[in-house]
């Protein structure tokens, strides 16, 4: 179409659609070239997790090209996924991870529909509080929350600490305000007359949460759930605080302080560990990928 | 149905029962409204305000946390030198990595939205792979790429002839490889926000500046950017607050080393308050974090209040 108007206009226009679409082809061109290094910038450390896990100890240390592997074997893979330690590790951070989701949508959907449809007093500035407890780190709390497990077993005799089930009370502090915001949000994006169509037509506020609530906003309860998850998964400082015994680690402690013996890095099998250790979020990331993004997007575009 | 056409009658019969189950009902609304909240409310009074509010008394008490001593582990921090190093380190570290991975994420971004759509969403799986990864996984790969007499950077450098760098050992590469590792992990994020906002900008404000004779800087300066700056404020401070209190890759990586040099206050508390077992020292040295958290999070509310009243 445009070619033949361009024809009928002369050579003078001809050129300068030539060069614009060259111009084009030219940014097409870099774009897929940049993009490509920044891929190879991202990719570069789980492949090379991979590479190092196929190799033998004896391959890693006649430092031979790091890059390839020249004898590929399992044997890393099969001496973790035998070891009674490792697999133990895998079951506690199933364990927490699974409890806390639970946990974390528990609190977090009925407090969000509260939050976003029954207007009472404080309720907004509790959902600004519920944003604030999002942006206090862990770091700044594990300290006190040390001591204050450590009084609660004095006084008690209920010793949490050391025991994988604390981490069920300390992750919801980091999940839930999270979940509530975007709860909140996805929330507030259902149209009013939906909700007034189901109360008029008898329904419960429970009812209205299951049966019109949580159907519509089930991607965000997705991305809720998946974000839960991986924080739960890949939290490394509360574990690290509150959990000594080999027994109850979760596996990025445990990986890193099993793994390595003193000054003995068993390369091998310590990027085994972690590629195994980050299997289930990039698994969940695999197949959930636009849930995980709208999930993002949603916490900070809306927060 | 049925029940609405015989409502009138019930009501002239008996409107105070009305009345009174409408006052029920209302009352039961606003109960059940805090019966809803109540377990949120109770785990961020009790897990999240009041361990904030104890670690401030913690900062006033001895090691033993027998004796009250004002600020006295206070005026110790500020006459140790490592503390100093520790604040400075944190603000080089904080400030650098966010710089980058803003920079780096815009960059990506706008790359990624050049591309046809369609290809779009592989290119975006692949680039977001940083940010999925359990953080203390993917930077123990790195300190093995970083590692001293078989690693795979030293082996590429030796490649072209380059000596070997002792990536972990001085202080000055330490802390490059702790903010590159740190760049690394969270541009994706800057990467997906900036890439979703581009995708808002109208396209008819590119075309009108492209009419106007605007180049592609001039397009990117007086469109894009203005466009784009209330999603630029948010996730700059928010990923502020975030790499602020970090913890994972400098633990990981170098646990403070060489010389304490690269130590930052996630580090340091964790060093002093649990390894060292002195929990006030350490609450105090974490308290620190707080005035930068609390001046991002202002303007973070600010700037969500103000979205707030856009939509």
């Amino acid at each position: 179409m445009s070619t033949l108007a361009i024809d009928k206009a002369g050579p003078t226009r001809k050129v300068k659609y030539g060069s614009m679409s060259r111009d084009r082809t030219w940014a097409l061109r870099w774009s897929y070239f940049f993009l490509t290094i920044f891929a190879i910038f991202s990719l570069v450390p789980p492949i090379y997790m991979l590479i190092t896990s196929l190799k033998s100890s004896a391959e890693i240390s006649a430092a031979t090209n790091p890059w390839w592997v020249f004898h590929p074997t399992l044997s890393n893979y099969v001496e973790l996924l035998t070891s009674n330690q490792f697999l133990r590790f895998f079951w506690n951070s199933a364990m927490v991870s699974i409890f806390v989701v639970t946990l974390t949508m528990l609190i977090s959907v009925p407090a969000a529909f509260a939050l976003s449809r029954m207007k009472f007093w404080g309720s907004a500035t509790l959902a600004t509080g519920v944003f604030l407890t999002y942006l206090i780190p862990d770091s700044l709390l594990f300290l006190p929350l040390f001591k204050m497990f450590a009084v609660i077993g004095d006084w008690t005799g209920i010793q949490l600490i050391n025991k994988w089930y604390v981490l069920l009370f300390l992750y919801p502090t980091l999940t839930v305000p999270f979940c509530t915001w975007i709860m909140i949000g996805y929330f507030a994006s259902i149209p009013k007359e939906l909700d007034e169509a189901a109360i008029i037509d008898g329904a419960s506020w429970f009812q209205t949460l299951t049966r019109i609530f949580i159907p519509v906003a089930l991607p965000g309860l997705i991305a809720a759930t998946i974000f839960a998850f991986t924080v739960s998964w890949a939290q490394f400082l509360y574990p690290l605080v509150f959990t000594t015994s080999t027994d109850q680690l979760v596996m990025p402690v445990g990986i890193i302080t099993t793994l390595i013996k003193g000054d003995v890095f068993n390369w091998g099998q310590i990027m085994t560990g972690a590629l195994l250790g980050a299997a289930p979020p990039l698994l969940i990331y695999a197949f959930l990928m636009d849930y995980y993004i709208a999930g993002l997007t949603a916490g900070a575009t809306k927060g | 149905m049925v029940d609405v056409t015989f409502q009138p009658a019930g009501i002239a019969a008996a409107p105070s029962r009305k009345k009174s189950s409408l006052r029920r009902a209302l009352k039961r609304k606003s109960s059940m409204a805090f019966l809803m909240t109540l377990p949120l409310i109770v785990l961020i009074a009790v897990m999240v305000v009041y361990p904030a509010l104890y670690s401030i008394h913690l900062a006033t008490l001895n090691k033993a946390m027998t004796k009250f001593i004002g600020f006295g582990n206070f005026t110790f921090l500020f006459k140790r030198q490592t503390f100093w190093m520790v604040v400075e380190q944190s603000c080089i570290f904080a400030i650098t990595a966010v710089i980058f991975k803003a920079l780096i994420g815009f960059i990506v971004a706008h790359f990624a939205h050049n591309i046809p759509s369609k290809k779009q969403r592989k290119w975006r799986g692949m680039l977001l792979v940083p940010w999925v990864i359990p953080p203390a996984m993917s930077t123990l790969a790195w300190l093995w790429l970083f590692d001293p007499s078989y690693s795979a950077f030293n082996y590429t450098l030796g490649l072209f002839g380059a000596g070997p760098i002792a990536w972990l050992g001085e202080t000055g590469w330490a802390r490059f490889s702790i903010i590159l590792v740190n760049v690394w992990f969270g541009a994706p994020f800057f990467m997906i926000m900036y890439l979703a906002s581009l995708k808002s900008v109208p396209e008819q404000l590119y075309e009108a500046a492209a009419i106007d004779g605007a180049n592609w800087w001039q397009r990117i300066w007086f469109v894009t950017l203005p466009m784009m700056r209330n999603i630029i404020a948010i996730t700059t401070l928010f990923s502020l607050i975030v790499t602020f209190a970090n913890f994972d890759i400098t633990r990981i990586l170098t646990a403070g080393g060489p010389l304490d040099s690269t130590h930052i206050f996630a580090t340091w508390s964790f060093r002093l308050g649990i390894e060292g077992g002195d929990i006030p020292l350490g609450a105090s040295v974490s308290l620190f974090m707080a005035p930068i958290l609390a001046i991002a999070a202002i303007f973070i509310l600010r700037d969500v209040s103000k979205r707030g009243n856009e939509a």
